[in-house]
């Protein structure tokens, strides 16, 4: 029995083993790009939306709605990047039920690289909003006692967020594969059905806990932003000189 | 015994338990998340869209740890390391 579908090469490429997981990384992202260029391959405004554009739109538009309903304000950016993070699990979860596939987030190196993602992202877009200085103020928050305990939780976070995608994934298929030993035919349809259902639902996860994640870090600088309001003059100031040791205030 | 037995041995039988013990407390706790949301649904219809979805994510996340309780249980069963290392040495040993 195979645990991951890194184990399994599907050709080597000048001394490179390109293992399953790359190779079905590929064409679930083949399948993204590609249906997607199809579809607004004219887009233009003297065109008449076909069904396959509305489809997109409505797909789109739940996103953002869902996106909107979690973090209040300035959807576009976490628009593209949650978005594309759920398109990608969803696709590669629901893939599974093509005979052969192993979704490449049964693979913990796939989960993995998007929880990295997250983690990048959240920084970024926290500095975005906020500068350097209040992104890092976030870190000792209550007090400064808390900095190791906001640090583990930063990467504890991240931790729970891959294990969880690629236990639900490989649960999935490891559970079909022992059914498929002991009843063949009925059971792993079943579980198949099961496994499209907790696919979708981890996609959502992923994609909702990621962009709780980046609101988290935006609106704590938006909220301290109201409450304090000489602070942007302040961090006008402190720019100029950056070692200021007012930080230890809490 | 010899030493993959022992080591064989104790590892199902952990992985049983591992299993065992760690979807007990999420499904306790899965339960009593049930039971509060569909209460709060019978007492607010209207706002049962965003309670099922927090209700969902919250399911998600409290299920996490019987998931990874089942990745540790995969790990001793399918690629425990201690079982490896020690079969590895009973080939170099010849």
């Amino acid at each position: 029995m195979q645990l991951t579908p890194d184990a399994v090469t599907v050709f080597t490429f000048y001394g490179f083993e390109v293992n399953a997981t790359i190779v079905n990384s590929w064409i679930v992202m083949a399948l993204l790009v590609g249906i997607s260029w199809l579809i607004t391959r004219n887009l233009r405004a003297d065109v008449p939306p076909d069904r396959w554009r509305t489809t997109l739109e409505v797909i789109v538009k739940a996103i953002e709605g869902q996106i909107e309903e979690v973090s209040s304000h300035s959807v576009r950016h976490v628009l593209y990047f949650a978005g594309t993070l759920f398109l990608f699990i969803a696709l590669s979860n629901l893939l599974l039920v093509v005979p052969g596939f192993t979704p490449p987030t049964a693979s913990l190196s796939t989960t993995v690289a998007l929880t990295l993602s997250v983690l990048v992202a959240v920084p970024i877009f926290g500095i975005a909003r906020g500068g350097v200085r209040r992104y890092l103020r976030t870190f000792i928050e209550p007090s400064i006692i808390m900095l190791p305990f906001n640090v583990i939780g930063e990467f504890s976070r991240g931790i729970s967020l891959a294990i969880r995608l690629y236990g639900n994934v490989m649960s999935g298929a490891v559970i079909a594969a022992i059914l498929l030993s002991i009843a063949p035919f009925f059971f792993p349809v079943l579980m198949d059905m099961l496994g499209l259902l907790t696919g979708l639902i981890q996609a959502y996860i992923f994609a909702i806990l990621a962009t709780v994640y980046i609101s988290l870090a935006t609106t704590e600088a938006d909220a301290s932003a109201l409450v304090k309001k000489p602070s942007a003059r302040e961090k006008e100031s402190s720019t100029q000189q950056p070692t200021s040791s007012k930080e230890d205030t809490p | 015994m010899t030493d993959l037995a022992i080591i064989s041995a104790i590892s199902i039988f952990t992985a049983g338990l591992t299993i065992a013990i760690g979807s007990l407390g999420p499904a306790l706790g899965e339960g009593r998340a049930a039971a509060a949301a569909i209460a709060a649904i019978a007492q607010q219809p209207d706002a049962a869209p965003t309670l099922s979805r927090t209700l969902f994510v919250s399911l998600a996340m409290i299920e996490s740890t019987a998931i990874y309780c089942f990745v540790v249980a995969m790990i001793l069963i399918f690629a425990n390391p201690f079982w490896e290392a020690v079969q590895a040495a009973a080939v170099a040993a010849g």
